[in-house]
């Protein structure tokens, strides 16, 4: 699912990986393909992530891993950094979430009495990237739908999200709610509908699968 | 003509901080942390504290100390994710919390810095970070008033400073530094080094000196200040 979320990146956009599945993003893309990555904590042109021995001290990413500059690279404070959030500059935000909405909402900050560590940049990204696509498990440790009819949970940002890549599924985000896109490799559309709490239209051609 | 002179002891500067000062203390994560200053801060033993920070460091680091060290009575922050105690603290009502969303922090502080009152903006309008707040019209669309935040004193971590206290930055080390260095009554920053006025080149200052009141060098870059290994 990281391989094809990372063909969701277009050659030429500015993009942000937003913390967890989504970093694992950065090991999908050629040396050599022209994008530009941008972290919340002041830096255009993400290198790769280095091993700490290899690290800079004074450079990281906004999970704290210890990540490089490549030709091109500049760093600059938070007010200059969410002011390319909030003005429409990144093309591309890849989110993890909680739960999903069929109308695109996003909850993926906290979880009450349970989970409140902070939003950190999150809703900036959320409400503000001109693309918002979120890359989760299809379902929680017990087994819950995390793509439901609405979320439960406190929300990030409201009808943000156009796509979702899963381990089981791509489904985007449509005025009538979820339809299915691609399935995994071994995996039926009925079983994605059967792990989504809200319906999901399926067409009738052949899906393609990743 | 001469610039002045603003070199100063760490332990000086800090003794100036009292009880239920406003705090801003610079970094996102250990870069720009003044780790230093926090321990200073520490040793001198102010308490209820209110900090502003994008986060509250990692256990055993950073503002993890003044907390550890019941003297935070008031966080403004953004995220604890990597400081579990802090968010037992914050659980056991032994410390108020009060989240903002990261960009929205920063130009808080840059508008407190720039002598504004507050700023417009629709970060988090339809969630729970809007509850509360002044809502107010501007050409058709609804915008939350977020004022402008102002501290006591700041606490900043340059690479390089001048007597002056031009300040310099590095890397991913820049983060709320340059807007918290504007944004208190008194700035003491801390710099790894410090060189005399000329010596650090007018277009590479980040930060201009009439903003800091206080500059002292580092005398050791401690094991707080390194690559973290998680």
């Amino acid at each position: 699912m990281v391989a094809r979320a990372a063909r969701e990146i277009a050659p030429g956009m500015v993009v942000n990986l937003g913390i967890g599945l989504p970093t694992r993003v950065v090991g999908c893309l050629s040396s050599d393909f022209p994008v530009c990555l941008h972290t919340e904590n002041g830096l255009t042109g993400i290198g790769p992530p280095l091993a700490p021995e290899l690290a800079d001290r004074n450079l990281i990413d906004a999970g704290g891993a210890y990540v490089s500059l490549v030709p091109g690279s500049a760093v600059f404070d938070s007010a200059v950094s969410f002011a390319i959030v909030r003005s429409g500059r990144l093309d591309l935000t890849m989110l993890g979430a909680f739960e999903v909405s069929a109308s695109g909402d996003l909850a993926n900050w906290k979880i009450p009495g349970k989970f409140s560590p902070g939003v950190g940049g999150g809703i900036e990204l959320a409400q503000k990237a001109r693309r918002v696509v979120v890359l989760t498990t299809h379902t929680d440790r017990s087994g819950a739908p995390k793509l439901k009819q609405a979320c439960s949970l406190p929300l990030t940002a409201r009808g943000c999200v156009s796509r979702i890549f899963t381990d089981m599924a791509v489904i985007d985000v449509t005025p009538g709610g979820f339809a299915l896109v691609e399935t995994a490799e071994g995996i039926s559309a009925a079983e994605v509908a059967a792990a989504t709490d809200a319906p999901l239209a399926i067409p009738d051609a052949a899906l393609p699968t990743f | 003509m001469k610039l002045p002179d603003k070199t100063c002891r760490i332990e000086e500067a800090i003794a100036r901080i009292g009880d239920g000062a406003t705090v801003m203390v610079g970094g996102f994560g250990v870069p720009g942390t003044p780790m230093t200053l926090i321990h200073a801060l520490v040793e001198h033993g102010a308490r209820g504290l209110t900090l502003i920070k994008n986060d509250a460091n990692e256990p055993g680091m950073g503002i993890d100390h003044l907390l550890q060290a019941g003297q935070v009575s008031r966080l403004i922050t953004t995220h604890l994710g990597l400081n579990g105690t802090a968010i037992a603290l914050m659980n056991s009502g032994a410390l108020e919390v009060e989240f903002n969303a990261q960009g929205i922090l920063a130009e808080r502080i840059r508008a407190g810095g720039a002598g504004l009152g507050a700023i417009l903006s629709d970060i988090g309008i339809g969630t729970e970070l809007a509850l509360g707040k002044q809502v107010v019209e501007m050409e058709g669309k609804p915008y939350l008033v977020e004022p402008a935040l102002r501290a006591d004193v700041a606490l900043i971590h340059a690479d390089r400073a001048d007597t002056f206290g031009n300040l310099a930055y590095v890397a991913t080390a820049q983060n709320f530094n340059p807007l918290m260095a504007m944004a208190a009554t008194c700035v003491i920053a801390e710099a790894e080094r410090l060189v005399p006025l000329g010596a650090l080149d007018a277009n590479d200052v980040h930060t201009p000196g009439v903003f800091v009141d206080h500059v002292a060098e580092l005398s050791t870059i401690s094991g707080e200040y390194g690559v973290v290994q998680r």
